[in-house]
């Protein structure tokens, strides 16, 4: 199926009006998300997927993805106006954005961060329309060696750039693999790890863990302080929040870069939107003819880093679906949700679901848009998220993370993983023990665990076969580079600056 | 005596159970005729969980200044968690109405410092709204 065919059928999908309730109804959740310091993506797209399984995958897949973008346009609200970033990637556009607030200038930002937005998400969409099926054509070339090369090369990525000790983040990935191997073993009966339940026999599921780690896990982190942060005021009506031709002008450069730097950076796995944001904003500023002002409040300083935020979501979705190897948090989440809707992301997703992927790829480009016409006039309503009372906020979380569990299984022992996997989720934010290595440890394992027995199998017990073949060879010889690089002193501190 | 700190215990912890995943894939097949068995890929993982754990504990001990974790407002965020954990443990008998109630009651009226009746009046609103939304709107079953 070429290019045009495909977007046309994906066209015929997205513009059904439930879906496009769905995927309305999703950017709007995604943007409040976004809105709310604490409450990130993984943790509404995890609470909310036990819904989805009332939903046609269809639906259910629109709306989550219109959640995780539509976090990315809500995001740059509480940092342009609290100084806070609503989730990580936003963190670089408080440097510019809450600046230009404070010299009264908060529309503009608004809107230059919308703007931005629509652009670099559109720009993205329309990079993993293009470059999605030729990957997963020749990923087809794969078998388990590659496959499981492929998802150490993945997982040493995200391990590499989850956190500041590459210990932590190694022992919390491995922590992932445990968890992914209690319950039945995948080719024989045997029981492992299942301390005589019989309901673990199944294995823990998938939903407890993201529940517990980053919904319950953000909302404990963030009941510490009693007392929330006020916001700068947000200007009212359209007029005062567009940017001015000048501001277009000296953000054209940043919406470029910002775009494409984003995307490519969006397909490597563990690199994710927040280095993504960082490396568009240094970019920025090394070719800026007036570098000294960043930091000062610069238009473009607000635009780069949330058009590359932006732009990475559809390099992210590039290899979760092609591939079965999320990046990400959130893109782990979103193949777990695709598993539990009974599809393989791989290789052969796009030829066996065009219809979910054409649909998702076009849906994206009117989420796009919808959120930008919603953003320019709605970013004050959206800004009153923000005087939603803690104290009423997070009893709903936790209540929504009950009912979302519950109504999954069915079982109480899932409820008190869940109380269980909350508090491992607090610990792990204080103790600086990153979570993206346990989800994507977690979602990985038991394909890894497979790719690896069945690449033996192949061999008859031998390793070797995992570094004769070249593809295999290639990837792991650069999962352990990469996983070398702290011992290298140059290249860690750039992995350290990329990181603070 | 010189105070650990979190990398230390968290690593006391991973290494304890990484000695016991590696216990408990000694006793599982590890190489059998159709290649590798169950012992295999946990007895590898396990092997290096209780490494690295052990490389987490000693640089915590040798470090000169030991790592600081702020747990100033760790109190409230264990007092939050255990309050979720009673609801969760009281579902079973009170059913999810009761145990939802009174966990928001519970951490608007003590953690939040709410007036009581305000917070039983926005507690029940809460709760209220759950019920229209899940089991009415949605048919979603409850504990």
């Amino acid at each position: 199926m070429d290019v045009v065919s495909g977007l046309l059928q994906g066209f015929a999908v997205a513009l059904q009006p439930t879906n496009l309730l769905w995927c309305l109804l999703g950017v709007m959740l995604g943007t409040v998300v976004g809105v709310m310091p604490g409450l990130g993506p993984p943790a509404t797209i995890a609470m909310l997927l036990p819904l989805t399984f009332l939903m046609s995958p269809a639906a259910a897949m629109i709306m989550l993805a219109g959640i995780y973008y539509g976090a990315k346009y809500g995001g740059s609200t509480t940092s342009i106006l609290l100084n806070v970033p609503g989730e990580s990637a936003s963190v670089v556009t408080c440097l510019d954005g809450y600046q230009m607030a404070r010299k009264g200038r908060a529309g503009p930002a608004l809107g230059i961060a919308a703007i931005a937005s629509f652009i670099a998400g559109t720009v993205g969409v329309l990079g993993l329309m293009l470059v999605a099926p030729p990957l997963a054509k020749m990923a087809l070339a794969f078998s388990s060696p590659e496959y499981f090369g492929l998802m150490a090369l993945g997982l040493a990525m995200v391990v590499l750039l989850a956190g500041r000790s590459l210990v932590k983040a190694l022992l919390a990935m491995l922590l992932g693999l445990w968890i992914a191997g209690i319950g039945t073993d995948l080719f024989s009966t045997t029981e492992r790890f299942v301390f005589g339940q019989l309901e673990l026999l199944s294995g823990v599921d998938f939903i407890v863990v993201a529940i517990g780690v980053f919904a319950l896990g953000e909302v404990l982190a963030c009941m510490e302080p009693r007392r929330d942060a006020h916001a700068l005021p947000v200007p009212r009506g359209l007029r005062n929040l567009l940017p001015t031709k000048q501001d277009l002008k000296d953000s054209r450069f940043a919406f470029a870069n910002g775009s494409i730097l984003g995307f490519l950076i969006g397909v490597l796995p563990g690199a994710g939107s927040t280095i993504a944001s960082f490396i568009s904003y240094g970019v920025e500023k090394a070719v800026s003819r007036r570098p000294e002002q960043f930091g000062n409040g610069v238009v473009e300083g607000v635009a780069a880093p949330e058009a590359a935020n932006n732009s990475e979501t559809g390099g992210a979705l590039v290899p979760m679906l092609t591939l079965g190897i999320p990046g990400s948090s959130t893109t782990a989440i979103l193949l777990a949700a695709l598993v539990l809707w009974g599809f393989k992301p791989g290789p052969l997703f796009i030829p066996e679901n065009p219809a979910l992927f054409w649909g998702l790829v076009a849906s994206m480009y009117v989420g796009n848009l919808m959120l930008l016409v919603l953003n320019l006039p709605l970013v004050p309503a959206f800004a009153q998220v923000l005087r939603t009372p803690a104290y009423i906020l997070y009893p709903v979380i936790l209540g929504i993370s009950i009912v979302g569990v519950y109504s999954a299984s069915g079982s109480m022992l899932d409820l008190f993983m869940l109380v269980g996997f909350g508090l491992l989720g607090y610990l792990m934010r204080k103790l600086d023990y990153p979570a993206a290595p346990l989800i994507l440890g977690l979602v990985l394992g038991g394909a890894m665990e497979r790719a690896l027995r069945q690449s033996l199998m192949m061999s008859e017990g031998s390793l070797s076969i995992l570094v004769t073949r070249p593809i295999s060879a290639v990837m792991l010889s650069l999962a352990l580079l990469i996983l070398l690089i702290p011992l290298f002193g140059k290249l860690n501190a750039w992995r350290l600056r990329a990181l603070e | 005596m010189k105070a650990y700190g979190g990398d230390f215990w968290s690593g006391l912890a991973l290494g304890g159970l990484g000695a016991y995943i590696v216990s408990e894939a000694a006793g599982w097949e590890y190489l059998g005729p159709d290649g590798p068995g169950p012992g295999f890929f946990p007895l590898w993982y396990g092997i290096a969980m209780a490494g690295l754990s052990l490389w987490l504990v000693v640089s915590s001990v040798l470090k000169a200044v030991p790592e600081t974790t702020d747990w100033s407002g760790a109190r409230r965020a264990f007092a939050a968690w255990l309050a979720l954990a009673v609801a969760v443990a009281a579902l079973k008998f009170v059913g999810f109405f009761v145990a939802f109630a009174a966990l928001a009651f519970f951490m608007m009226a003590v953690m939040y410092r709410r007036p009581f009746g305000n917070a039983a009046i926005v507690a029940a609103c809460v709760t209220a709204g759950f019920y229209l939304v899940f089991p009415l709107a949605l048919g979603v079953k409850l504990p």
